[in-house]
């Protein structure tokens, strides 16, 4: 089993008014230093290894995960850990 | 709390666990009297969440006994989801109210959202496609970051899920005070419409049919959530945190479509939701209410997690899951519908003979309990009751006009009184229109959702000034009904019936309870004279932070119908040249007023008297002339009196102003907040009419085009303001309290 | 003329759009839902609102991928009317038949409320029925209502006029105000505004129902010029 972590994320250059939404709020927390916040989804996949697996992922992302219009993705590959 | 199977019966009486679990020491030895032996840790978690406040109402029972319920329009009073009441041409508005206020206290997204789906299952349980949702707020003053919080995510929850579901959030009201600071009160009405023959009851009849689960599967969500809900909000609520249940709003879009369809198949006998207590009440209320008992297969419940043992299986507040009883033999057809909306159905038991409620796990018995000891059988206590304290010096009060030296400047200030500001900013995020039937959207006196396919609509709203019922909890139980029945009155509605949503302290102190038998006592009378039966509610109790108690809060959520849409009338003025008209008289009353708040920071002395005679027979008298098509606007006088309501009479698109002189003292006419009043704009050409149709109606000037707002008395002008000026300001009074920093 | 009302698991304004079509238009019209559909028989297609899928991942993102698609892709090619709101034109979006992308509003917050539009092409099928110019009022209803294209996209929209409504106050941060836009060939059109809730003055306004009554009159017109 492998298990795949998929990390999407607003291109630069478009506009995270989320993630303006946190920085202006760690500001007003007592957070000055956090020069900018970018909100982004996290996806988690378990699945039988396959020799094309970083092939499917990508095939997976471009597909549905990411919408490229607007995100970028990226993704890692590792061993499951059985709970 | 440890959640496990293993502790044994004998070690749940030792050491006294059966306390944690909500059940007190002569509880306990009741349910060992029913079983006639010791209850394992499954059984005393059913029995306590069953024997919770929230479940039994068994301390306000005795209270619930006093409202009329019954009614020749009534189809379904309180017992069932909700209650239903016949509209004519075969149709009928099921409607109910329900708090969720220590959820939202503890995660206020998750605990409004889920609180919208709770009542909405209540709804389309009963076979009735939801057609609005309606809540009623109550938050403390916006002056702390974590009020404004609370405020900010309970309605961004509402929106959340009642959005996403498609059922439009069509009113309400929010309101604020220092009572609610820890304590917000969140409580959500749904409103369906049925056809006659549709009427669903949850019931397990049929000896041999079968118990089917449909819905979002089984996990640890929520556990304990009844009990929870009924126990003392503790500073360190945020510990609570795992009971607070998630909602999912697809999933009851879903179920909603299936649940309308499977109503149509004749294999379907009885069905319920999951709400509080889960498995537990859905399934033992509908064997109770039956008859019958029921024994289910825990190993079959779809479960999200693994290991989950039969007290968490049971107790699980998971949202989005609903239990049907199928006839022996239609379980395919059953399980087809709700497959085709992607969802799963399970048969996990079965209708038996023997009234008794009997689960197996992994091939043994984990319980069985007499079905009626857990439903009908709960204890009922009558609490002591005693006279709140403060009231007696409240009541020698005199009632006095305070001093008001600019009226424009204190106007202006009532406009920006959260409670009196524009929600705007709120329902704004609510989808309103969604099903394309709301005719009348958020911001005035009532909702107005359309029929369509008929000429009729209903009108809708939620009241409760709870400053009043603080005061006096009798006259303001009775307001609290008068002023719901005037909102739908003034949109062109007939009453119908009303739905309670009792919000109140800790019960078990006496003068709490007294509120509660007052308000209750007050509601009762206004219900009876004013026509309008009770047919569903709900009970909140102990809502309290830091030992204190909340204003006595009961809800009203009530439904009117609007014969013919010609009767459809507004609640802002319409047309320049429009003579203004005051109905009622005013007299000088501020206990519990805005203007009090303002002044002293504080509530006291006198509620507002109230006649209900009186009150039925203007409702009677203005109801009359809407349908003799001679009224132009018509908005009741609430909180901030005369010169709030002559206010947001100008407050449209339509630019327009109005001219009027008052007698008496000018501060007791503008701010006075005696009951019993409208104001009612009427074409020139109408003018004699309508006053011999009304009584006690005094033309106090007339709708001005120039958008000027003008109070005068005989011989001064104590107003002379922009009325657009004035709309902005109460427009912009919350989002400028949310964005001040604290 | 007959439509299709696409119905996906989760899809909420469905029955708002069907009642639209056919019983204040009194077109025909059906609510198909998404499995097992066959579009073969309907002259045009009707992406409603709502929330199909939860909007989990991204509104539209995965309605976007069921196969009913594969069908809408062939009508449109073939040039009959589809027209995407809300939920509907996100679909259409993350289906590639219409360029660009949606965010969140700006201010993070669901929006519900009547809101100006300025007509800003009338030389489509779903707008002859309007003055170029024209303010219109329709109400919005939503939290990822803001549009996004990049420099280039938006350049190619304007110069192949296919931005066909525009805010006149805009209410999301969408980039040109856009609220509404067709591709190339203008038979498909996406907007956020909800015109099948603007189609009776009771309900505050009775704009939209020009869109649909162009929709049939030039179906009807070429109908005949095509017979």
């Amino acid at each position: 089993m492998k298990k795949v972590t998929v990390h999407v994320t607003l291109k630069q250059g478009v506009l995270d008014p989320q993630g303006k939404a946190i920085q202006t709020s760690l500001h007003s927390l007592g957070f000055p230093e956090v020069e900018e916040a970018r909100v982004g989804k996290y996806i988690e996949l378990h699945m039988e290894d396959d020799a094309d697996i970083e092939a499917r992922v990508k095939a997976m992302c471009d597909k549905l995960l990411a919408n490229p219009v607007i995100e970028d993705y990226r993704f890692n590959v590792e061993e499951a850990v059985q709970s | 709390m440890l959640l496990t199977g293993n502790i044994s019966p004998v070690k749940i009486e030792q050491e006294k666990l059966y306390l944690d679990m909500g059940l007190s020491d002569q509880e306990y030895d009741m349910v060992k009297n029913i079983l006639k032996r010791r209850p394992n840790f499954t059984e005393t978690g059913i029995f306590s969440v069953m024997w919770s406040e929230h479940c039994s109402y068994k301390t306000s029972k005795p209270l619930l006994s006093k409202f009329p319920t019954k009614g020749p329009h009534v189809l379904q009073g309180p017992g069932e989801g909700a209650g239903v009441i016949d509209i004519g041409d075969d149709q009928a508005v099921v409607f109910k109210i329900e708090s969720h206020n220590h959820p939202s206290a503890v995660e206020p997204y998750q605990g409004a959202a889920t609180g919208v789906g709770g009542i909405i299952r209540d709804v389309f349980s009963m076979g009735a496609r939801p057609i609005a949702l309606m809540n009623s707020l109550r938050f403390g003053n916006l002056t702390t970051d974590r009020v404004k919080y609370l405020f900010q995510e309970v309605v961004h929850g509402i929106a959340g899920y009642g959005n996403c579901v498609g059922v439009p959030t069509v009113g309400g009201e929010v309101q604020f005070d220092d009572s609610y600071e820890d304590n917000p009160l969140v409580n959500a009405m749904c409103i369906g419409l049925i056809n006659h023959d549709e009427i669903q009851k949850g019931i397990a009849s049929g000896v041999g049919n079968t118990v089917i689960y449909a819905g979002a599967a089984t996990g640890r969500d929520g556990i304990h959530g009844a009990t929870f809900a009924s126990g003392d909000l503790a500073e360190d609520s945020d510990k609570d945190r795992p009971a607070v249940q998630v909602g999912d709003p697809f999933m009851e879009k879903l179920l909603i479509e299936a649940c309308l369809e499977v109503i149509h198949s004749d294999a379907l006998v009885g069905m319920q939701d999951m709400g509080a207590a889960g498995l537990t009440s859905s399934a033992s209320e509908m064997a109770s209410k039956a008859g019958t008992g029921l024994e289910m297969n825990l190993d079959l419940v779809p479960q999200r997690e693994q290991n989950m043992n039969a007290y968490e299986l049971m107790l699980s507040e998971s949202q989005e899951r609903m239990l049907l009883v199928v006839k022996q033999g239609g379980e395919q057809e059953i399980i087809d519908i709700f497959e085709k909306y992607g969802l799963a159905a399970t048969a996990v038991g079965e209708v038996i003979k023997e009234k008794v409620f009997r689960l197996k796990q992994h091939g043994s018995l984990v319980a069985d309990i007499p079905v009626d000891a857990l439903a009908e059988e709960a204890p009922v206590y009558q609490m002591p009751s005693k006279k709140a304290s403060y009231v007696k010096a409240f009541q020698e009060m005199k009632n006095e006009i305070p001093k008001v030296e600019n009226h424009a400047e204190m106007l202006k200030q009532l406009l920006q009184q959260p409670t009196i500001a524009s929600k705007e900013s709120v329902y704004d995020q609510y989808d309103s229109m969604v099903q394309t039937n709301t005719v009348v959207t958020p911001g005035s006196d009532a909702a107005v959702v359309r029929i369509k396919g008929t000429d009729k609509a209903l009108a809708i709203t939620t009241d409760c000034n709870s400053r009043y019922i603080y005061l006096d909890p009798e006259t303001g139980g009775k307001i609290a009904v008068a002023e719901a029945t005037r909102n739908l009155v003034c949109s062109g509605a007939r009453p119908l019936g009303l739905t309670d949503g009792l919000n109140f302290g800790n019960p078990t102190n006496p003068e709490v309870f007294w509120q509660m038998e007052k308000s209750v006592e007050g509601m009762s009378e206004a219900s009876r004279i004013l026509d309008t039966p009770v047919i569903s509610g709900n009970v909140s109790l102990y809502n309290q932070s830091k030992g204190n108690s909340i204003f006595p809060t009961p809800v009203v959520g009530m439904v009117g119908l609007i014969e013919s849409l010609e009767h459809l009338t507004p609640s802002f003025f319409q047309q320049a040249g429009d003579s203004v008209y005051l109905i009622g008289d005013t007299k000088a009353e501020f206990g519990g007023s805005e203007l009090q708040n303002i002044i002293q920071g504080k509530y006291e002395g006198k509620a507002p008297s109230i006649d209900l005679q009186i009150e039925a027979e203007r409702q009677k008298q203005l109801l009359k002339a809407i349908r003799q098509g001679i009224v132009h606007s018509a908005h009741d006088l609430a909180e901030g009196g005369l010169g709030v309501a002559l206010a947001e009479g100008t407050f449209n698109e339509k630019g327009l102003g109005v001219d009027v002189e008052v007698s008496g003292n000018p501060t007791a006419a503008l701010f006075s907040e005696s009951q019993s009043r409208f104001l009612v704009t009427v074409k020139p050409e109408d003018k004699e009419q309508f006053e011999n149709i009304i009584d006690h109606a005094t033309e106090v000037g007339s709708v001005t085009a120039n958008a000027q707002f003008i109070v005068r008395t005989k011989d001064r002008v104590v107003i002379e303001e922009d009325a657009r000026a004035l709309h902005e300001l109460w427009k912009g009074a919350i989002p400028c309290l949310l964005k001040s920093k604290a | 003329m007959k439509f299709a009302v696409i119905v996906f698991p989760g899809s909420n304004c469905d029955r708002d759009m069907y009642h639209a079509a056919k019983d204040v238009l009194k077109a025909d019209a059906d609510l198909v839902w998404y499995e097992n559909s066959n579009l073969e028989n309907y002259d045009g297609v009707l992406l409603p609102g709502g929330f199909s899928y939860g909007d989990y991942l991204r509104s539209g993102a995965v309605a976007s991928t069921s196969n009913v698609m594969q069908q809408i892709k062939a009508h449109a090619e073939k040039g009959k009317p589809i027209l995407g709101v809300c939920n509907g034109f996100q679909i259409l979006l993350e289906a590639g038949l219409l360029p660009g992308a949606m965010l969140r509003n700006k201010n993070l917050a669901f929006m519900c409320h009547q809101e100006p539009l300025v007509v800003a092409n009338n030389q489509t099928q779903f707008t002859t029925g309007y003055e170029k110019g024209e303010i219109v009022r329709f109400p919005i209803a939503h939290g990822e209502g803001n549009y996004f294209c990049d420099e280039q996209t938006l350049a190619d929209l304007k110069a192949n006029d296919q931005i066909v409504f525009t805010y006149e106050n805009n209410p999301n941060g969408s980039v040109a105000d856009i609220a509404g836009i067709t591709n190339k060939q203008s038979n498909v059109l996406g907007m956020m505004p909800h015109p099948e809730r603007a189609v009776e003055e009771l309900l505050g306004s009775d704009d939209g129902l020009r869109l649909f009554q162009s929709v049939v009159k030039n179906w009807r017109e070429s109908y005949a010029v095509n017979r």
